[in-house]
């Protein structure tokens, strides 16, 4: 893992100090709220409804147990005992107090964790997949580029008041799991003539004008990454609509301009921020890459993994659903889920992140990541300790097998807790789980996308469910309208409206018949929801939802 | 014609707590809406919602919220400020257990 230098520590130091100072000024009233809003947003301290929320940068979501731990501090002390996990791989904090800020962000500069740029106009937290470092089919690990470019990103003197917040994700492997087509520039590790380079996309996101990510450049050279990155930001930079907020992201600049007009102006200026890099970036780069080595994988029997597998039909649901193939043999990838029916998807108490940060010391190699699916994952376990490992799990209510299932959703906090929100969010996602489970017939349905957003924002990434719910206000009325044939994936879509929307006691029942269609028409137990979505379009699924509907209403 | 003016409340959140407050008729800040002061009047709304933000060592985002009048007072008319006045609803935090306490 990275680790910071004197630099890092010295500069987070003098921002909390500065922000500390900011905080006393605005308590003492020297400091209006018009005055002091874009400073503890640069901190990443937002209001919400109920209360302030800080949320807190986990980079490209790689956390140590030390660092989880602090998390948990941070939980219990300061706030009501949870963190909140989300989809940028960041942890939200619901409920601290202004004065209290100060001291959670110095407890988090112990273990070389902070806020800062987490909102505002800004170069967002950069974000990678959350199997780096792992995954069998990866080509290189994703983290070092993540971290390059967030520490060019930091502070940087030029992309402090951006048209608008801006977003890098990276993926070393070709199977996207980083959601690369939704970000402002998505960053793929490939090769070409057996050297590693980059193929950049712009102008992905989500939001209100949802759009798929376009080729910037199929190939950018190791060395020409920082200079090229700089280059379109740059160019965005004066070219964003400044006038509108809801046209400034680069999605629509691209739009506007078109990719070509786009790549021409990046090449453009290309040639001026090359010259001004100076090498000094590939130094760094080649020192960042020494300290995500990988860990020293051991060579032991899985003697003990074959038999629980056998023995055990609860460890062996867990392993056939939350494993993913890891690079070294006898190793496995572990999902913890953070979606325990019921639950709200993303929370973990203190005591949970406790529990993790011990696994992850005990038998992961001291790594845990945090997903954009909002659930925490464990990259290097070795196959011999994992029935050891699911009872330890299974005993903090953190062994849900249901990764990739339908109650694994995605949701933003909706209305219970953000001021943005139109409608609520997380009573859907319980209730769509709880029902599910009641049904147990999660498994037989297989993999299913459900991603919820509460307001067009789109923080749930609704669009690229496979079913999305969107919760809007009509005329003072929670109205949740669906998407379908959505998909995050390298095969990036956007889902497909499917008609007018169903009202908060409706929303389940409507969900239930999309399932039941789906179950009915897929052609085996192997065709996913989406394959069949992509088989048979929208028809069947329409049908489902409003003629059932109005047959039902017919027949009372 | 002129949309009726319908009842308000002077609402805000905390600066220190980041809670949702309600302007009393003392001019008092206090947590539960069936206590705020319920105003009936444009021009007397339009005062107290100056009154309110020129306090800004107190408050953030003061606005009027609608309400309607109740057997205990003041009443949300829109779910978003039913909220407000609860707290989430996948635990039982903010006011709802504060009002227990």
């Amino acid at each position: 893992m990275y680790r910071y230098t004197e630099f890092d520590t010295a500069f987070i130091q003098e921002r909390n100090r500065q922000f500390r100072a900011q905080v006393e000024r605005r308590i003492a009233g020297n400091l209006t709220e018009d005055e002091f809003k874009p400073l503890r947003l640069m901190n990443g301290l937002y209001l919400q409804l109920h209360a302030y929320m800080l949320r807190v940068a986990i980079p490209y979501g790689t956390l140590s147990s030390a660092q989880m731990r602090q998390l948990a501090l941070l939980a219990e002390k300061w706030d009501k005992g949870y963190g909140h996990f989300t989809t940028r791989q960041n942890i939200q904090y619901n409920w601290p107090k202004l004065s209290d800020v100060p001291d959670m962000l110095d407890a988090l500069a112990e273990v070389n964790l902070h806020a800062i740029q987490t909102s505002g106009n800004t170069i967002r937290n950069v974000t990678a997949d959350h199997f780096a470092g792992a995954a069998a089919d990866e080509i290189a690990d994703p983290r070092p580029v993540a971290e390059l470019l967030r520490q060019w990103s930091t502070d940087h003197p030029e992309f402090q008041f951006l048209p608008r917040k801006f977003k890098i994700a990276v993926t070393g492997a070709p199977n996207d799991r980083a959601v690369i087509k939704a970000h402002d520039i998505g960053i793929e590790i490939v090769e070409q003539g057996g050297k590693q380079g980059y193929r950049v996309l712009v102008g992905g996101g989500l939001g209100r004008t949802p759009m798929i990510g376009k080729v910037l450049s199929d190939f950018v050279a190791q060395e020409d990454l920082l200079p090229f990155v700089e280059a379109t930001v740059s160019v965005w930079n004066l070219l964003g609509r400044r006038d509108n907020k809801y046209k400034a992201r680069i999605k629509i600049t691209v739009h506007e301009h078109g990719i070509e007009e786009i790549q021409r102006l990046v090449t453009e200026r290309f040639a001026e921020t090359k010259a001004a890099f100076n090498g000094a970036d590939l130094d760094l780069f080649a020192e960042i890459k020494e300290s995500f080595g990988a860990p020293a994988f051991r060579n032991a029997p899985e003697d003990d993994f074959a038999a629980s597998y056998e023995a055990d039909p609860v460890f062996r649901s867990w392993a056939d659903t939350n494993l993913a193939e890891h690079k070294a043999p006898g190793y496995a990838i572990v999902q913890v889920s953070l979606k325990a029916h019921g639950q709200t998807p993303g929370d973990a108490s203190a005591d949970q992140m406790r529990v993790l940060a011990d696994l992850a010391e005990r038998f992961g190699h001291d790594e845990l990541r945090i997903s954009h699916e909002q659930n925490v994952i464990l990259p290097h376990v070795h196959k011999s300790d994992l029935p050891q490992l699911h009872q330890i799990l299974k005993a903090h209510g953190l062994a849900t097998a249901n990764i990739g299932k339908i109650s694994d959703i995605i949701a933003c906090p909706g209305m219970d807790y953000c001021a943005l929100a139109t409608a609520r969010s997380i009573p859907i996602a319980t209730q769509i789980a709880t029902r599910f489970d009641e049904l147990k017939t999660e498994h037989e349905i297989g993999d299913l996308k459900i991603k919820i957003s509460g307001c067009i924002n789109a923080c749930g990434h609704h669009h690229v469910g496979h079913i999305g719910i969107l919760g809007l206000d009509r005329g003072g009325v929670e109205t949740y309208q669906i998407t379908l044939g959505g998909d995050a994936t390298e095969t990036a879509a956007l889902g497909e409206r499917t008609g007018p929307g169903f009202s908060y006691e409706e929303i389940v029942p409507a969900i239930e018949r999309l399932v039941d269609a789906y179950v009915a028409n897929r052609e085996s137990a192997d065709e996913t929801f989406l394959q069949a979505y992509r088989r048979l379009g929208m028809a069947p699924f329409k049908e489902a939802l409003y003629e059932t509907e109005k047959k039902n209403a017919e027949a009372a | 014609m002129p949309k009726p003016f319908t009842p308000k409340v002077v609402t805000a959140n905390a600066l220190i707590e980041g809670d949702v407050i309600y302007l009393a008729a003392d001019d008092s800040w206090v947590r539960d809406l069936s206590k705020a002061e319920v105003i009936t009047d444009e021009a007397i709304a339009q005062i107290r919602l100056l009154d309110a933000q020129a306090r800004p060592a107190e408050t953030v985002g003061v606005y009027l919220a609608d309400v309607k009048l109740g057997a205990k007072g003041a009443e949300p008319t829109h779910f978003r400020e039913d909220f407000r006045r609860t707290g989430p609803s996948n635990y039982f935090h903010g006011k709802q257990a504060e009002a227990d306490a």
